[in-house]
């Protein structure tokens, strides 16, 4: 009773906890401008289902992929048996599902031993390739201190966890084995099973204390992870979902329309603007200084965004040594908003604390430095635009600023008073046919 | 051989009430570029051999606004946009052909929402037609037998429209050895030039992006580097000149390869 009424304790606490965070993400992400994102649902589901669910851009890399997907499968049937876990702490039971499943428990639970096994072995494979093999992209200078350790604390609680299961696993049959009081028989399991001369000296006490510590470990661990993970660049492993769901279904290539200037310009042109259009509303400004003026699916990709780095790994320009990195776009953009956030649940003035995300955390040398190749976009395994983003920075920088590059202004010259990018006569652009004709 | 070859304008066939099967758009690039108006010849010629009746805008085509808007100048871009539309619905204009694709990403995806709609397509899936439906036959003659050919994928073209095969087909046409860079089709490395970046000078960095993509480019032991646009051209050819190898490895735009394999060089 006492140990039930623990656990309704801790689970609430963690419940709280993690409610409270998630609330918190949902109103940084409303940060942002409204976007409705309604076309196509079926279209919508089909990426979903293929990029998140089926993990279809993982497998352009192989290797990682693999590695990843025994994880993913992993992390989706454990959690059945955490259920029963969960079940039990509520209960006061003792696996639960056991009477009811007989010889398929025994299955079951051998089968969610092996996956574990298979976790253990795809998170050493990923510690070695971070700190063993130093994959280069994650040893970027945007991964220098939190975001290296994140992803190396990931995969150690990924592993302490899979060996808590494990250990309790055994300690339960060799207390099963001894014919113990509440120790239902299942059989024996495939993986745990092997393990029990390493708990067969222990005497009762001790195995019963090693039992539920191995129990309480696991489910605690579990709890305090779905918090940390609300913290960390883990927060992919549910955002994937509707970031896929709401990715562009549009070419790539294509650029937001800006409805806005749409009717400025038909009105200085003298056409109808459809509608009553008016004026824009006061305080309007074109393009992005900070993360309220990128839309809440910009701020969502930053959040789903488990940096990975396959973006940076193929920008032309990070690979040449220049200081854009796609993948900083988008830590920074979450930077920003956590900033906020934090400032904002602590009665600060958040987004009025005199900084913005253009130039005190992403400067304009890397959003100047982006050739628009989309390289990052077709790279991401969850579709995130961190050019998206950059071309918000840039449009905010030219027309607000009219601070763009001199060389750029200069072509805007160009095109205003030639017609071409170039310094050259509109008279001239038809030269070319002459040679042609003149023959 | 080109005594016959006709480029008529827009303006000139509606004086005469008529209309073209498509436009061909030249851009500034294939307008004014010194090298990239051999492209806009070399596909004018083989328009008028293939006897598809076209035109061009001549001194009334503008820039798309294209450069203006990724370097975010989204009035300018809508400007010029608007004023393209205008002339473009003046004529009735139903289908774009265009050998830049930059032009072709912002026509063809970028003016419907400025109430611009055309069916454009990119002069390499035009080629690609052309030679489907026979109204192109290379003969497979020596010329290319044996030559090796590397295809450097325009990002506006191939990740950003998914246009990737096309070149390729017009390429196997032509009975050359293909053979592929490292990074190619959805992972292509870009020239440098997107983006606006052909207007300005690159960020501080340790290396030119068209050095990179040339070495890849001079990796495959290919003779002739095939572009599909303007942009890509003038830093891949930059980068063959910086490496010292122009006398050895050409690059050449799609169309010129055809009508050179169509003997309308001269």
């Amino acid at each position: 009773m006492i140990a039930q009424l623990a656990f309704v304790a801790v689970l609430g606490f963690f419940g709280y906890l993690l409610s409270r965070r998630i609330l918190r993400i949902k109103k940084n992400i409303q940060l942002g401008k409204p976007q409705t994102i309604k076309d196509n649902p079926s279209e919508r589901w089909k990426t979903m289902l293929l990029v998140a669910f089926g993990q279809k851009k993982m497998f352009k890399r192989i290797l990682p992929a693999f590695f990843h997907f025994l994880i993913y499968i992993g992390f989706i049937l454990i959690n059945i048996e955490v259920l029963e876990i969960i079940l039990d702490g509520l209960l006061g039971t003792h696996r639960l599902f056991a009477p009811f499943l007989g010889s398929f428990y025994t299955v079951l639970i051998s089968f969610f031993e092996i996956l574990a096994v298979l976790v253990i072995v795809a998170c050493v494979v990923f510690l070695l390739r971070r700190n063993v093999a130093k994959v280069d992209r994650f040893h970027k200078i945007e991964m220098k201190g939190w975001p290296t350790l994140d992803g190396n604390l990931i995969l150690v609680i990924e592993t302490v966890l899979m060996i808590a299961i494990l250990s309790m696993n055994a300690a339960d049959q060799v207390l099963q084995d001894r014919g113990a009081d509440h120790y239902t028989q299942t059989g024996e399991f495939l993986i745990s099973g092997m393990m029990k001369p390493l708990f067969a000296n222990i005497a009762y006490g001790g195995l019963v204390a090693l039992e539920r510590a191995a129990w309480w470990f696991h489910i605690v661990g579990i709890f305090a992870f779905a918090v940390y993970v609300t913290y960390s660049k883990h927060l992919h492993i549910f955002l994937a979902f509707p970031n896929t769901f709401y990715s562009r279904l549009e070419a790539k290539g294509k650029m937001n329309n800006m409805q806005e200037i749409t009717n400025e310009v038909k009105i200085m042109l003298g056409m109808s603007t459809g509608e009553d259009a008016g004026a824009p509303p006061e305080g309007m400004k074109f393009g992005a200084k900070d993360i309220n003026d990128l839309s809440w699916k910009n701020l969502m990709e930053a959040y789903s965004c488990t940096e990975c780095g396959r973006c940076t790994s193929e920008c032309p320009a990070n690979l040449t040594g220049k200081k854009l990195s796609p993948r900083k776009i988008m830590m920074d953009t979450r930077d920003r908003l956590e900033d906020v956030g934090l400032d904002l649940q602590k009665g600060g003035k958040g987004l009025e604390d005199g900084k913005s995300l253009l130039d005190d955390y992403i400067s304009r040398e890397e959003i100047n430095a982006c050739t628009n190749c989309n390289a990052c976009v077709e790279a991401c395994p969850v579709n995130i635009s961190p050019l998206e983003i950059i071309l918000q920075l840039r449009r905010y920088v030219a027309m607000e600023e009219s601070a763009a590059p001199q060389s750029w202004n200069m072509m805007f010259q160009n095109v205003e008073t030639n017609f071409a990018p170039w310094k050259f006569a509109p008279s001239d652009r038809f030269k070319w046919a002459d040679e042609l004709k003149e023959k | 051989m080109s005594e016959n070859i006709q480029i008529p304008t827009m303006a000139e066939l509606a004086a005469k009430g008529e209309k073209p099967e498509v436009l061909f758009w030249v851009g500034c690039a294939g307008s004014y570029d010194d090298r990239y108006k051999s492209v806009t010849r070399a596909f004018v010629k083989i328009l008028n051999k293939v006897g598809i009746t076209f035109a061009v805008l001549g001194e009334e085509e503008t820039c798309t606004g294209d450069p203006a808007r990724r370097a975010g100048n989204e009035f300018l871009f809508q400007m010029q946009a608007m004023a393209n539309i205008q002339v473009l619905d003046g004529y009735e204009i139903k289908k774009i052909v265009t050998a830049c694709p930059h032009c072709f990403n912002t026509l063809k995806n970028e003016y419907p929402d400025l109430g611009g709609n055309y069916d454009v397509v990119h002069h390499s899936q035009f080629l690609q037609e052309l030679i489907n439906t026979g109204k192109v036959t290379l003969k497979g003659g020596g010329e290319f037998k044996g030559r090796k050919i590397t295809y450097h994928d325009s990002c506006f073209l191939g990740r950003a429209n998914n246009v990737y095969e096309a070149p390729r087909k017009v390429l196997e046409a032509l009975d050359a050895v293909l053979v592929e860079m490292k990074r190619c089709k959805t992972k292509g490395l870009c020239c440098g030039a997107g983006g606006a970046q052909m207007f300005k000078d690159a960020e501080n960095g340790k290396k030119e992006i068209n050095i990179e993509r040339t070495e890849e480019a001079l990796e495959t032991g290919a003779n002739t580097i095939a572009v599909a646009c303007p942009f890509c051209m003038t830093m891949m050819s930059d980068g063959v000149k910086n490496k010292e190898k122009e006398g050895a490895v050409k690059v050449q735009d799609l169309a010129e390869l055809i009508a050179e394999a169509e003997g309308l060089n001269g």
